[in-house]
């Protein structure tokens, strides 16, 4: 099988190569038939990476250890799904997944834009097969997963433990379909600027992927957050890692663009600017899937191997140069032949709105990268922490906020100073309620967060005021009664009001994020059986220990050889709350020189978080249990001398002999508590943005009705546009 | 079974061979030297794509129109603005109408307006 694997890859690789010629040769002497068969060349691309996919997927399924990849990602007692997505937690796997989900959205947009494009299409095949070649390139010299070992051990090392959580199924491939998604758009800009057509077609044609690379990417973020929440033993979502960064910031180079090309559509500006973005987020998708893969930053989502670093900076830079080049060399074709109508205007607000985010994006690279400037400075890699990030992006983030519901009140190309007052009246007072209510609450100590809340509930007046009179218009032209109203507005306007719940989703999450991260009690201590805390308004109190020892009672799939863990009951003035049941899972290293009963709970400590979780607050609870107390210890020394290493079914008695001396004399463990307020808020607003990112993203029923329009002839319609 | 995977490599490696080169067998058999001159195909290929380009223009203006209409009756226009901006959009699409029914050889490069 492993054959098979590496003969696609070779063949993948010749279909790439093959296909770029193809298409560059098709291209540039005007016979389609060639640029054709580049085009099926991205097709075939994609059937042989998907056999090649299929087979490592049967490898880890099979429990075929004689995979490195298998052996090293996987085991025989990992649950399937994890074994399932186990495919993707090593660097070879998830370069696969990478090439292979490029090489399908690929193929999508290339079927798609079939009949169009002609020129344009030929040059975005050569650079999608050019990403395809690459990625395909390091499976084939550097890092395949299709390597063997023989004999094959007899089993596996495990997937590791911190991966496995059910996050982790869906995690990596919704990012890296951002990522790939995001190559899209790069390639036909790229593409437009090569076959000198950069007017608005190949933006209407990548438009929606631009969007899905938009839609995915975030839920990817989002995802990864969640993990790091749930799963992570620190108690935050996010922690400016340079891994979450990477992702970061294509998404909002990505939020810029879908805004401004929206300005080029209507009015043939921005030329320059949307293509500069579309290179810009494509160039930054291939940087954050280097920096996973480099190893020159430091991050708990890195791959760590610094053997691919060469190759993707030599991309990164043939990328950069030719963006550059392509740019300044088309400029005078990319020069806009209009100017902003006026400055009170939806395009001028989309014009900061790009500003803002960009401006954000640029923080977040210079944070990012700064240990690296920082050593080709100096010659020491210095770093900079949250603090250092919070200074720059929460004001930005306040002014994204204020613009996102400035926008939906002001009109496109003119709006009179009358309107616009009348039309900030509503949400303005929304603001100023917010505002005197959360004063009167006794919350005026965190200006940010204040600041926050309000600009949050301006959004939610304007965006609701929208809906309103939307409705209201409806109902008076159709005479519906308001759902139905609402429903049809929604759908014959799908962009326009699925970007209006994108912005109150945004802004539910923004609360969310300043109330939990302004307004959170933490704690951490250690406590005995029996003694309790205080953390903000809750009590907790230790009730009693607990151990599970595996396989017998791992429920949650975690594969600790050894979980220690307390039951805690949390209550606020004296009523009982929640039962939390925080645990650390001790496990297996592996290494014989641990002895016969040490090896199995020598490996990685992972906690499990354990937390109840509401609309109001987050109460959040780690564990870290001791063991290395002279008692316990005894019992591993004792085994360790007594139990040969051939006998692991002793070992894991003494393992369980350990669980119960645990249990029957608990040592004082080490908790973290911490109690977050609205952080619900910010997976419902997550939630609520990606449901509107859905319906602006969905095609319209009216697009139908408009393609048969386009077989009538113009003279109806301009009859039409005269008599109206 | 490395027979069966050799065998397994062949066929891919055939039917990839076959998606990809059916284009160059069919563009073979319906070889005909007029078409296959590259000045007029290439002519032919700016004309598609100067009316794709027009097209795209016109369902982005027709939007405008409707945008227009929108932010009129959700009161972010007034009567007069939007009488100025909905007279001159439809003079652009009609602008962009009249050069799609041009003839092809006087359809004059699109412009965004």
């Amino acid at each position: 099988m492993a054959l098979l694997g590496r003969a696609c890859l070779l063949l993948a690789l010749a279909v790439c190569v093959y296909g770029i010629g193809a298409s560059l040769y098709g291209v540039r002497t005007g016979r389609s038939e060639w640029s054709e068969s580049g085009r099926r060349a991205v097709y075939a691309l994609a059937g042989i990476l998907t056999v090649a996919f299929a087979v490592l997927e049967i490898a880890f399924l099979r429990d075929d250890f004689g995979f490195n990849t298998v052996a090293g990602t996987s085991s025989s007692t990992t649950p399937t799904f994890y074994k399932a997505a186990a495919v993707w937690s090593s660097q070879e796997g998830s370069l696969l997944l990478w090439a292979w989900l490029l090489s399908l959205w690929s193929s999508l947009v290339l079927f798609l834009t079939r009949r169009r494009l002609r020129d344009v299409a030929a040059y975005a095949t050569a650079v999608l097969l050019g990403f395809g070649g690459f990625f395909v390139s390091l499976m084939v010299f550097y890092a395949t997963p299709f390597a063997t070992t023989s004999p094959a051990p007899a089993d596996g090392v495990g997937l590791d433990p911190l991966l496995r959580h059910p996050s982790m199924m869906i995690h990596p491939p919704m990012l890296y379909s951002g990522y790939t998604l995001c190559t899209i758009p790069l390639a036909f800009g790229i593409g437009a600027l090569l076959a000198r057509r950069v007017d608005a077609e190949w933006i209407r044609a990548t438009r929606r992927f631009a969007f899905a690379a938009w839609f995915f990417l975030g839920i990817g973020i989002l995802l990864g957050a969640r993990w790091s929440y749930a799963e992570l033993g620190w108690g935050g979502y996010w922690g400016w890692d340079p891994v979450e960064n990477a992702s970061l910031m294509p998404w909002l180079t990505a939020t810029a663009f879908l805004h401004s090309l929206m300005i080029q559509e209507k009015r043939g500006m921005l030329k320059m600017w949307n293509v500069s973005l579309v290179l810009a987020t494509g160039t930054l998708a291939i940087m954050g899937t280097f920096l996973v893969r480099s190893g020159i930053l430091s991050s708990i989502h890195a791959f760590g191997g610094a053997t691919l670093g060469v190759p993707f900076v030599t991309l990164i830079a043939v990328l950069v140069a030719a963006s550059i080049y392509l740019v300044v060399s088309r400029r005078d074709m990319l020069r806009t032949e209009h100017r902003l109508d006026s400055l009170l205007s939806r395009e001028s607000i989309f014009l900061a709105n790009n500003i803002v985010l960009v401006a954000l994006c640029f923080v977040i690279f210079w944070g990012t990268y700064f240990p690296l400037i920082s050593e080709a400075f100096t010659g020491q890699a210095a770093s900079v922490g949250p603090p250092w990030f919070d200074r720059y992006t929460v004001p930005l983030a306040l002014v994204l906020v204020l613009l996102s519901g400035i926008g939906p009140v002001i009109a496109w190309r003119r709006a009179t100073l009358a309107n616009a007052r009348k039309n900030f009246v509503a949400p303005l007072l929304v603001a100023a309620a917010t505002l005197i209510a959360l004063i009167g609450a006794g919350i005026g100590a965190k200006p940010f967060a204040i600041a926050m809340f309000c600009c949050a509930a301006f959004v939610l007046g304007s965006v609701g005021q929208e809906f309103f009179r939307g409705v209201r218009a409806r109902r008076a032209m159709a005479r519906e009664p308001a759902p139905t109203a609402l429903m049809a507005l929604i759908r014959r306007n799908r962009r326009r009001y699925g970007g209006y719940i994108v912005h109150i989703g945004m802004a539910t999450l923004f609360v969310g994020v300043a109330a939990s991260s302004s307004f959170q009690h933490a704690s951490e201590l250690g406590l005995s059986r029996g003694q309790s805390t205080k953390v903000g308004a809750y009590t907790i109190r230790y009730v009693r220990p607990t151990a599970t020892i595996t396989p017998k009672d791992d429920r949650a799939h975690t594969g600790a050889t050894l979980s220690l863990g307390a039951v805690l009951d949390v209550t606020k003035r004296g009523r009982h709350v929640a039962t939390l049941r925080p645990s650390e899972g001790f496990y297996d290293s592996g290494d014989p020189s641990q002895g016969s009963v040490g090896h199995f709970i020598g490996g990685q400590a992972v906690s499990h978080v354990s937390m109840s979780a509401g609309v109001t607050r987050d109460v959040w609870t780690a564990i870290a249990p001791d063991i290395s107390t002279p008692q316990l210890k005894r019992v591993i020394d004792i085994g360790n001398k007594t139990i040969p290493l051939v006998r692991p079914d002793e070992g894991l008695l003494a393992i369980a002999y350990m669980a119960r001396a645990y249990l029957q004399n608990p040592p004082q463990a080490q908790f973290h508590f911490i109690v977050s307020p609205l952080v619900m808020w910010i997976w419902i607003g997550g939630f609520i943005g990606f449901a509107g990112g859905l319906i602006a993203i969905w095609p319209a029923p009216s697009t139908v009705r408009r393609r048969v329009a386009v077989r009538s002839s113009a003279r109806a319609a301009r009859s039409r546009l005269q008599r109206a | 079974m490395s027979i069966s995977i050799a065998l397994a490599t062949v066929v891919l490696l055939a039917v990839v061979v076959l998606v990809v080169s059916a284009p160059l067998r069919a563009a073979g058999r319906a070889l005909d030297p007029e078409s296959q001159e590259a000045g007029g195909r290439h002519a032919a290929r700016e004309s598609a794509a100067d009316r794709a380009e027009l097209e795209t223009a016109r369902e982005a203006k027709y939007r405008e129109i409707r945008d227009a209409e929108l932010d009129y009756r959700t009161g972010k226009l007034s009567r007069e603005d939007y009488d100025a901006v909905d007279r001159a959009l439809r003079a652009e699409a009609i602008e962009i109408l009249d050069r799609l029914e041009a003839p092809e050889e006087d359809c004059p490069k699109p412009r965004a307006s």
